[in-house]
């Protein structure tokens, strides 16, 4: 048997990003001294009028990025998952999001598979943290071959982004002759028994995992998710009901605010139970009087009331 | 505008500062009134506009300290950016004139700002932003003193001088008060402008209230420097009662405290 071939999402991604610079001239790369790491030292190679070091300073690379991108210029910040999203979480919220800039944040080395470094390099909770902020859009490629095509992808897309890429490399399970689109999940595996949800490299694992069931007569549906937020869960949901509503999320995150969480909010409706929620609806907040802006986000007892009594006739 | 008109710009726009916190019920007048100076020198006698505040030649102004925004409002409701009537309505739901200054909801801001220290990491970008793509904008910020307690702007002044951003210039809005008190009593500044001078800028010291000051700093320029003017200003300038008081950095004057600061501004 030949030999799997085995990238890392994040030299796919800087693959990519690099041939699509040549094109596209307003694409600049940001880099807080970890360009050899996440992969950016490619694009620093090959167009280093338009690679801007940030220093080890993941605050102001984000900031910096924001006024590039008030500029007209298309920036590509990147760090590894747990500095970008967590440390400069609220430099996104507020400099990126909050104004709904043009800015795309590339965190690698998420999850575990970046071993050896432990736990304090190790980003599980970027996932829960971008998809809680407005406007953002999160992307998860599964291999090398999604993540080279998601360069183009983020590019394309005019907002905020953040894509989570790793370390490790990983078997190629997609070709690059895929028609994929930001918030349109990807079915790799087609069953009936159990429907499998995965994202990250946990699908190249699936894969494998599918592939052995099968042979135990286990067929199991495999849906990739590549774009966290906004969900699919069109297609998710159509998988899950397929499979009689046996369904497995796997991703390499914490299991509060990640892919399963999403997920499961998703479904809940589909096993007799009726879900609503009172809560910000992802949207920023404004200034207001205090009554007024409650009103205006439903933060009230009357809405309260007015859910409860919909849900008490459904 | 000559240094007569300017003061009396000023003036105004420092009265209309004060009435749009009064009637808003909240809001901040003291480092509002320490930067009015600095942003009338500004916006009336340096920055290039037009018409069209999203015009893409405009020179960009970052408000890094964005709860001192009421005069940057009456001043973009002065050049017709916004309708004088939303000064009625600070701090109101949908109404461009939010809390803290928003790209989003208001012609004429060039960036959201309101949590401490992010702004003059954008401006940072805008200006390398600028030199980038080959354009002659000029981008300027305002940045408290107690807001340089932040350790981004220690980043993004480093990363100024370093991409040697001569088109950026830096006003420290030198009060000396924050809100739990002085800057010293609470984390002191030291030696402010050896420190940006050992970060890198062609530094000035000013007095922030004295036009002619502002403007013979404003035309300076030394290629591959950044520029760092310090402003040294009186939290609450104008208003008898906030002058140098700890207590005015973030609430709104009620009717009697109104009227005083009517009088005191020479208004009606």
């Amino acid at each position: 048997m030949a030999d799997v071939v085995k990238k890392a999402t994040r030299h796919g991604y800087s693959e990519g990003l690099v041939e699509l610079a040549a094109q596209h001239e307003d694409i600049i790369c940001l880099d807080a001294d970890l360009g050899s790491a996440t992969g950016s030292q490619a694009f620093r190679k090959a167009y280093p009028d338009r690679y801007i070091e940030a220093g080890i300073a993941e605050q102001d690379l984000i900031g910096m990025a924001a006024g590039l991108a008030r500029t007209g210029l298309s920036p590509f910040a990147n760090s590894f998952a747990v500095f970008a999203a967590g440390r400069a979480f609220e430099i996104i919220r507020n400099s990126v999001c909050y104004p709904n800039l043009n800015v795309k944040i590339v965190g690698s080395h998420c999850g575990i598979t970046p071993a050896g470094d432990g736990g304090s390099h190790q980003c599980i909770e970027d996932v829960a943290a971008m998809r809680a902020l407005p406007n953002m859009t999160v992307l998860s490629p599964c291999d090398f071959n999604q993540a080279k095509l998601m360069a183009k992808l983020l590019y394309e897309h005019k907002g905020p982004c953040y894509m989570r890429t790793s370390r490790e490399p990983m078997p190629i399970v997609t070709s690059l002759e895929d028609k994929i689109e930001i918030g349109k999940a990807q079915i790799l595996r087609h069953g009936s028994d159990v429907c499998i949800v995965a994202t990250g490299v946990m699908t190249a694992l699936a894969v494998a995992a599918v592939d052995e069931l099968a042979a135990e007569g286990v067929n199991a549906e495999l849906v990739n998710i590549h774009t966290i937020k906004p969900l699919d869960m069109d297609t998710i949901a159509a998988g899950v009901k397929k499979c009689g509503g046996k369904v497995l999320v796997c991703e390499e995150a914490n299991m509060y605010g990640g892919l399963g969480e999403a997920v499961a909010r998703g479904l809940v409706e589909t096993d007799g139970i009726k879900f609503d929620h009172v809560a910000v609806m992802d949207r920023f907040g404004q200034s207001g009087l205090s009554g007024e802006l409650l009103e205006e986000y439903g933060i009230t007892s009357a809405n309260i009331k007015a859910h409860a009594a919909a849900l008490a006739k459904r | 505008m000559d240094k007569k008109q300017l003061q009396e710009k000023a003036r105004q726009i420092r009265l209309d500062a004060v009435e749009m916190i009064a009637k808003a019920g909240s809001g901040h007048p003291g480092g509002s009134l320490s930067a009015t100076d600095i942003m009338v020198a500004l916006y009336y006698s340096k920055m290039a506009l037009y018409e069209d505040p999203a015009d893409e030649r405009r020179d960009r102004f970052v408000l890094s300290k964005g709860h001192s925004n009421p005069p940057l409002y009456a001043i973009l409701a002065d050049k017709g950016y916004v309708p004088k009537e939303e000064m009625q309505y600070l701090r109101r739901l949908h109404h461009p004139f939010q809390g803290h200054p928003d790209s989003a909801k208001c012609p004429g801001i060039d960036c959201s700002t309101g949590s401490l220290g992010q702004g003059i990491s954008v401006a940072v970008g805008m200006a390398l932003g600028f030199k980038l793509k080959k354009m002659p904008n000029k981008v300027y910020a305002i940045v408290g003193d107690g807001e340089i307690q932040e350790g981004i702007c220690w980043e993004a002044f480093m990363a100024a001088a370093h991409y040697k951003l001569d088109d950026l210039t830096v006003f420290i809005d030198k009060n000396g008060l924050q809100i739990d008190g002085t800057t010293d009593e609470v984390m002191s500044l030291g030696d402010l402008k050896a420190k940006m001078e050992a970060f890198g800028f062609a530094m000035d010291e000013i007095d922030g209230h004295d036009f002619d000051q502002i403007l013979t700093a404003l035309d300076k320029f030394t290629e591959g420097k950044p520029h760092c003017i310090i402003a040294n200003t009186v939290k609450g300038k104008g208003v008898s009662f906030m002058e140098n008081a700890v207590g005015w950095h973030g609430k709104a004057p009620n009717a009697e405290q109104l009227e005083q600061a009517r009088k005191d501004l020479g208004g009606n």
